[in-house]
């Protein structure tokens, strides 16, 4: 029976073509100007890394000012001092830890055929690619024995390896970076999350990395970060007093792998800030906070406000085609009342109609449906052409694209299911008196 | 006129009357409130950044390896950039407005203050700077080329000058005039006031999400960062593309061992900084003419629903003497009537979603003129909507009345 009122169905929306036509992109406006922003949304706004998400952990520590707090709700700095990362590296409390910055260095490739070009990097800890997983296309990390030995080390993105080294095996191979040679440990395969979850205090959205180097020996090499920096007081002069100084500019994850281990470590960084304030560091009342990565997505505001009207609105946007799609399809059955009084006539109970009508009203949904993916597709593009930095994020995966399948028929059905209503409730009588 | 009987046929079919007023409703909230921020973005974009955008573009060098010395070559990259044929003026400088990076610290006029007055950006500028940025000085002085210092960090030296924008010196110094006073620009613990010297008319700062836009502080100090320096290069009228396709390789040529990158006319700065804003507009711009076609489609087809499921009545009206002018008026006349019972509640809705959007996202409130002008443009749009099935149900003949269907 399924097939027949299917076939039914098709052949009612082939005899009124235009009022069709006029369902169907209605749903497929709707459909696709909630998916594209549902899209946006979901790849902004979703767990990046959701096999460890609820382990990996930011570390935040309010040493600001007496008189005014760093954030405009009270809430500590978004970055912590060189000294404080590197006692919390050197007690090494956490099942694995990372402290970071952002650098940016001249590379001066040996190939002459290249140009020397600005690259954008990360300054890590060995443990960094252990917590954050990134795939491995030659050699591995450096390990926690380079660290300590300020070792001279690279991994390189794909990109760059293909940019220096013809996307040859470069392990062993060296690379000079204002003036200093630098010894290729790794290379990574391709490495896309969609966005820099790891440092979303220089945008989620920013250029992604291009070579890695140990937080140890970018020190040692005097390299200052070229990210964010905040100083509340005067920071001394020179680099010394500089790496002794309150200023924040230093990003620092730990991995824990159990509640236990993150009471643990909150009670470990508790003690320590107690003891810095002994010494007359942290006048602002103890305030050490372990977001995890979610939890940091949220505080920091990844997913723009921008993109959270635009999702109201969207689905706003198909209630108003759903409403008009309501109407349509009323106008249409009601239409057929004469057909409908025939068929129970002739024996078709109320339930038959009411399968068939829904059928049909599912396919105009699956048509909507198609056409709106198909308009969805379209939209990403646009917003791809009008927001430069959200390529990685305007991008349909499978879920999204079963999502505006199923929403799409589910909408239809949902607007069908009044009409259909309706149109079982005919009476037989009064539609064949008329004819 | 025949509103009752029009009513009285209209609450036998309350469901159209519902949908078409449901619809009516949303696209009234929505519109009002997209409309409205379009609004914000636009004016928001329009905002002067008070230099000259037309004729400058900005560059970046970064120096490499052991024997590269930055101090020197800014002074010869300042010197070498107004030498050029087609540049005007040149200024080194640590950030640009619009570019959303930069510096920026809180000012205090005593030592002992605890909060700052105010926040400002810093951009550190040679005696150049004015006639580059084309700055229109209101008040004071320019630098002189003898004022120009260096801060590094081994060397944090405050200035004994500087030039402020005409609102930051209102805020420092309310109604007194800046020119001559003195307040703390660095660490009042630790380092000497510095004194007003130029006021300049409107300089925004390089934030363009900064609630005070136009708190912007002029020191004649050059900031290289590690061995990278900027410029900003203001090319004679017309001449920009031709200045900026000669600059990188007059750099790159002039220091070997240095990437020159970064190079941007201001023009596209701005548009860069402001493309989210536009992206907004043009997604809320879309939104609003999809939503007015579904909703007008949506009046044309019920009301072509309608005129068909009472040809009967219309044909016996028209047999009882009803002029084709009467069915005309009487399909428009019920369609105004559904436009403003969805028109009321929809002023209800878009203030509750102006609320919403005031409590989550900051938004101002709603101008009242918004909702009237809302009113007018969805009562035009429904009677534009139903005039051809109106139109259709007039033409229908009288002898319908007496055919059976």
């Amino acid at each position: 029976m399924f097939a027949y009122y299917l076939q039914l169905g098709l052949r009612s929306l082939r005899r009124n073509p235009v009022l069709t036509a006029l369902m169907v992109l209605g749903i497929a406006l709707g459909i696709a100007a909630s998916m594209t922003s549902l899209t946006v949304f979901h790849m902004m706004g979703s767990d990046p890394i959701p096999w460890k998400s609820s382990k990996l952990h930011y570390v935040q520590m309010d040493n600001w000012d007496p008189n005014q707090p760093y954030g405009d709700d009270g809430s500590p700095p978004d970055q912590i001092t060189y000294r404080d990362a590197v006692a919390l590296m050197q007690a090494g409390k956490a099942d694995k830890q990372t402290a970071m910055f952002k650098l940016a260095l001249p590379i001066q490739p040996a190939n002459p055929q290249v140009k020397p070009f600005m690259a954008l990097g990360r300054v890590a800890s060995a443990d960094f690619f252990g917590m954050f997983e990134p795939p491995f296309r030659y050699g591995g990390p450096w390990g926690r024995d380079q660290d300590a030995a300020h070792a001279r080390v690279l991994v390189l993105t794909s990109d760059t390896n293909e940019k220096l080294f013809g996307g040859q095996d470069s392990v062993g191979k060296t690379v000079r970076m204002d003036g200093v040679d630098y010894s290729v440990v790794g290379v990574l395969d391709k490495w896309k999350p969609r966005f820099k979850f790891y440092d979303l205090t220089n945008g989620a959205l920013s250029a992604a990395d291009e070579f890695f180097m140990p937080f140890t020996t970018a020190i040692d090499l005097r390299q200052r970060a070229s990210g964010n920096n905040s100083c509340w007081k005067f920071p001394g002069e020179g680099w010394d007093a500089y790496l002794q100084s309150d200023c924040v500019w230093i990003q620092m994850w730990v991995q824990l792998d159990s509640p236990a281990r993150l009471a643990e470590y909150k009670s470990f960084l508790d003690s320590y800030v107690n003891e810095q304030k002994r010494l007359g560091r942290f006048p602002r009342p103890l305030d050490n906070r372990l977001p995890n990565v979610t939890q940091w997505m949220q505080a920091q505001r990844v997913v723009p406000r921008d993109v959270e009207v635009q999702t109201w609105l969207g689905f706003a946007f198909l209630t108003v085609c759903l409403v008009n799609t309501i109407g349509l399809l009323l106008a249409k059955f009601m239409r057929k009342s004469g057909e409908i009084g025939l068929r129970r006539a002739l024996g078709a109970s109320r339930s038959e109609v009411f399968r068939q009508f829904l059928i049909e009203s599912g396919v105009v949904g699956l048509s909507g449906g198609l056409v709106g993916l198909l308009l969805t597709g379209l939209g990403l593009i646009a917003v791809r052409a009008l927001y430069a930095d959200y390529k990685n994020v305007a991008q349909l995966d499978w879920t999204m694209v079963l999502t505006t399948l199923v929403l799409a028929i589910v909408a239809a059905l949902l607007a069908g299911l009044y009409p259909t209503w309706r149109a079982c409730r005919v009476q037989p009588a009064s539609q064949l008196k008329t004819q | 006129m025949e509103i009752r009987p029009i009513l009285s046929a209209l609450m036998r079919s309350k469901v159209a009357l519902v949908l078409i007023g449901l619809q009516i409703a949303l696209t009234l909230a929505i519109v009002c409130n997209a409309l409205f921020i379009i609004g914000q973005r636009l004016e928001r974009m329009q905002r002067p950044s008070g230099m000259n955008e037309v004729d400058t573009f900005a560059v970046t060098s970064s120096g490499f390896g052991e024997g590269f010395d930055v101090r020197s070559t800014m002074e010869a990259d300042v010197t070498l950039l107004r030498s050029l044929p087609g540049v005007a003026a040149a200024t080194a400088i640590n950030s640009l407005p619009l570019s959303n990076g930069g510096w920026s610290s809180g000012l205090v006029l005593k030592p002992d203050q605890r909060t700052p007055l105010a926040s400002a950006a810093f951009y550190f500028v040679d005696a150049g700077a004015l006639d580059a940025l084309g700055l229109k000085l209101v008040a004071g002085r320019n630098f002189k080329p003898e004022e120009i210092g260096y801060r590094t960090m081994n060397d944090n030296v405050t200035p004994a000058g500087v030039i402020v924008t005409r609102a930051l010196a209102e805020k420092l110094f309310p109604g007194q005039g800046a020119v001559g006073r003195q307040f703390y620009i660095d660490d009042p613990r630790t380092t000497p006031p510095t004194t007003v010297v130029g006021v300049v008319d409107r300089l925004q700062e390089p934030w363009v999400d900064s609630k005070e836009i136009e708190y912007s502080v002029l020191r004649p100090q050059h900031l290289p960062y590690g061995n990278s320096s900027t410029y900003l290069v203001r090319a004679e009228p017309g001449r920009r593309d031709e200045v900026m396709k000669q600059v990188e390789d007059k750099l790159a040529a002039a220091n070997p061992s240095r990437i020159v990158r970064g190079l941007k006319s201001v023009e596209s700065v701005r548009a860069e900084a402001y493309a989210a804003d536009r992206a907004m507009a043009l997604i809320l711009g879309a939104v609003i003419v999809a939503l007015l076609t579904i909703t007008a489609l949506g009046i044309v087809g019920m009301a072509s629903f309608w005129v068909t499921q009472r040809t009967k009545q219309i044909g016996t009206r028209r047999a009882l003497g009803a002029t084709q002018f009467d069915i005309l008026r009487y399909f428009l006349t019920e369609n105004f009537l559904i436009t403003t019972l969805g028109l009321l509640v929809g002023a209800v809705l878009t203030y509750a979603f102006n609320v919403w959007l005031m409590t989550h996202y900051e938004s101002p409130r709603l101008p009242w003129h918004y909702v009237p002008v809302g009113f007018l443009c969805l009562w035009a749009l429904g009677q534009i909507a139903v005039l051809g099935p109106a139109t259709r149900a007039s033409r229908v003949p009288p002898a319908v009345a007496t055919r059976s269907v």
